[in-house]
């Protein structure tokens, strides 16, 4: 007998065999293929993982240069993820219920064990989101990324704006102390300002939507626990639900218009990369591209040159997790620097001397404080339907994907800021030095205020000012250009002025160490 | 007689609806109209139909000293109750801007919100607020006053002792 004889293994020897071999077949059936080490692996990594294919499984280099995103979306991306953790733990002890809210913050910042550092880390990543997402926005702008095809992709975004300050608006009120009391009190009737027009034209009794909104947004008449309840819901469930499945669509879309925008030229501004970037098509993978015949749009291989696309795995993950840790660590280290604000629990019969919204509401309650309407819904109507707009009226070519549009864009937009600042200091500075009309002429109207105050005057003029580049230029991203930066300006300077110059009774002070009886 | 579908027989005579588009069609369309008035029915959750607010009704005993045009606040209330010889009114301290609660001085009241400034009749004088201060009815009860904050009279209302 030479046949060398396999000894059959007992039932017992598989058994610790299988046992031993769990963990790597419990690996192989979660990612299916092997290690991301070949070209053809690391798409399968990609394109097989649910959450990783929303990328596409190749990236241009173009878009992985620092300057074509500075890493913003994911900046804002990675701020929410902070917020979600966060606030899941915050939710273990906080009781939405008047007073009881506020015992709870008070348990959370005193008491709980990591609770004061969780509860900062909550409250930094918010507004680093705000900040994110609103230089996110500039910059898509900037690069003229909103263009074709990519307007829906911005109307999205636009989506995801909105719900990102109404997150940030709804948490603001859940500590129930002086700050969130007031700010609700002021916020809930905005949204009944409409009431201004139809007081003024004697028509609210049959024709009411102010009341109804803040009726819908209290569920009372006064700030009480059904308001509460309600922005707790919004704010732990309905916003954020809203805010997973828009953000699922903006990824999504990304893609599917082509990857992240880049100048038509790229290919040829890029230096060589042989060694990196070879032909994709060369490895016969197993995955074909058949898709790609039915999705419309051009695809990045198509009469694009020499391909210029390097795997996304690495290239881009560790990109995005260079940004993700960035932002964490910015927000844990601001939240060891300054502790989240908690001030007395709330008062209805004495309201917060100044009371001011979170810093990003402050311009407009600037303009609020012209005119409740006009600043605090028809104003930001018109800009949300005019940044709606854009991607509609610009429909040029030229210089999408350079920043400010290449040659001739900059200066353009540096015009723009002086006109943006300077019309915005202008109009405050003479409000604040003489007043508006009602100082002057007592009897105006209401009606009159509410047309002709500050926040209009200045909406004008920006609007004139644009219209006047579109001529001088004869070009509407010229308009656009300028649109955006001189309201981009005007929200700082406004914004600005509310946070730092004003003081008790709104009144200007320059500085807070000349508030009265502080 | 049958009509194939996808040839037209004549300009005049469109292509008749398949049967089957037809009936996918209407249960679509019944579809889509079924979840139109259910959303519409659901929203009608939110909107309460009754309002949790305490009574909106309080007496207040006025303290003898009370000197004509001073203000009396009655405690937990946004209402300044004043006293003169004509008899006693009730303004309301309920910005009309955006709902603070002004504080009561010599010349009137005053705003710490945005800065309105209302006169001791309630009108505007300042800032950005549509319009006057309401009063409030007011009814003696016997040595006590009742204010009704859910009922304005025109201003210049009075209820004598
Ligand atoms: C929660 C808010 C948002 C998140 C998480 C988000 C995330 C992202 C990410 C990760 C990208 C990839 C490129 C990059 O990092 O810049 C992107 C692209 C884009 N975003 Fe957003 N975004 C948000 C809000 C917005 C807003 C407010 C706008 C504008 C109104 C906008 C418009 C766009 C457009 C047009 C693109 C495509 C850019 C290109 O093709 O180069 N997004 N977004
Ligand atoms: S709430 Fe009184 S001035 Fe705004």
């Amino acid at each position: 007998m030479n046949t060398p004889m396999i000894e059959p293994r007992s039932a017992l020897q598989v058994f610790r065999d299988n046992l031993l071999a769990a963990p790597r077949r419990l690996r192989d059936a979660m990612f299916r293929s092997g290690k991301p080490t070949t070209d053809r692996t690391r798409s399968t990594f990609v394109f097989g993982n649910v959450f990783l294919h929303l990328h596409s499984v190749r990236t241009h280099r173009w878009n992985l240069r620092w300057t074509t995103t500075m890493g913003l979306g994911i900046a804002t991306t990675a701020a929410f993820l902070i917020t979600l953790v966060t606030g899941v733990l915050l939710m273990f002890y906080y009781k939405p219920y008047p007073d009881a809210a506020y015992d709870s913050i008070k348990d959370i910042h005193f008491v709980v064990p990591t609770g004061r550092f969780i509860r900062n880390i909550h409250r930094w990543a918010a507004n680093v989101m705000v900040v994110a997402v609103i230089l996110h926005m500039a910059r898509t702008f900037y690069t003229a990324a909103y263009r074709r095809p990519r307007e829906f992709n911005w109307l999205i975004g636009m989506g995801l704006f909105v719900i990102t300050l109404g997150l940030s608006f709804t948490g603001y009120l859940l500590p129930w102390d002086q700050l969130a009391y007031w700010a609700i009190t002021i916020g809930a009737n905005i949204a009944q300002s409409p009431r201004e027009v139809t007081d003024a034209l004697n028509m609210t009794e049959w024709f009411d939507p102010g009341g109804f909104q803040r009726l819908l947004l209290l569920g009372s008449d006064i700030v009480g626990d059904e308001a509460l309840i309600r922005f707790y819901l919004l704010h732990v469930m309905i916003l954020p639900l809203a805010l997973v499945a828009l953000m699922a669509v903006h990824f999504w879309r990304i893609r599917k218009d082509g990857g992240m925008v880049r100048p038509a030229d790229a290919d040829g501004r890029l230096e060589s990369r042989k060694e990196e970037t070879y032909p994709v098509f060369t490895e016969a993978p197993k995955k074909t591209y058949q898709l790609a015949a039915i999705v419309k749009g051009k695809t990045s291989v198509v009469n694009r040159g020499p391909e210029n696309t390097v795997p996304s795995m690495p290239h881009l993950f560790y990109a995005e997790l260079a940004v993700l840790m960035l932002t964490t660590l910015i927000c844990i280290g601001l939240s060891l620097l300054s502790d989240a604000p908690l001030k007395e629990l709330a008062n209805p019969a004495v309201p917060e001397n100044p009371a001011k919204a979170p810093w990003y509401f402050l311009g407009l309650q600037e303009m609020v404080a012209f005119s409740a309407f006009m600043g605090g819904i028809g104003i930001p109507s018109i800009v949300i339907i005019g940044l709606g707009l854009i991607p509609f009226l610009d429909r040029e070519e030229q210089g999408t994907g350079e920043w400010f549009g290449g040659a001739g864009g900059w200066p353009l937009v540096k015009q723009a800021m002086v006109v943006g600042f300077g019309a915005s200091i202008l109009i405050e500075a003479l409000v604040i030095r003489f007043g508006w009309l009602r100082e002057w002429f007592p009897a105006v109207p209401q009606l009159v205020i509410t047309a002709i105050n500050p926040g209009t005057v200045l909406t004008l003029v920006y609007a004139l000012y644009s219209v006047w580049l579109v001529r001088r230029y004869n070009s509407t991203r010229a308009g656009a250009l300028g649109l955006f930066t001189v309201f981009l300006c005007g929200f700082v300077v406004l914004t600005i002025i509310g946070t730092y110059f004003r003081g008790p009774n709104w009144e200007f002070f320059w500085s807070p160490a000349d508030w009265p009886g502080h | 007689m049958t009509v194939k579908a996808g040839k037209p027989q004549s300009r005049l005579d469109p292509e008749p609806m398949p049967r089957r588009d037809f009936l996918g069609l209407s249960a679509l369309w019944t579809m889509a109209g079924a979840l139109l008035f259910s959303a519409l029915g659901m929203l009608k959750l939110p909107k309460a139909a009754v309002l949790s607010s305490p009574s909106k009704k309080f007496s207040v005993t006025l303290p003898e000293t009370l000197a004509a045009g001073e203000a009396f606040v009655p405690p937990g209330r946004a209402v300044a109750m004043f006293r003169d010889g004509e008899g006693v009114h009730a303004v309301s301290t309920i910005c009309t801007h955006l709902g603070c609660v002004v504080k009561p001085t010599t010349e009137g009241f005053e705003c710490p919100c945005h800065g309105s400034r209302f006169a001791v009749d309630g009108e505007v004088t300042r800032g950005p607020a549509p319009k006057a201060l309401a009063w409030l009815k007011v009814s003696n009860k016997g040595g006590t006053w009742v204010v009704d904050e859910e009922t304005t009279v025109p201003a210049g209302t009075k209820e004598t002792a």
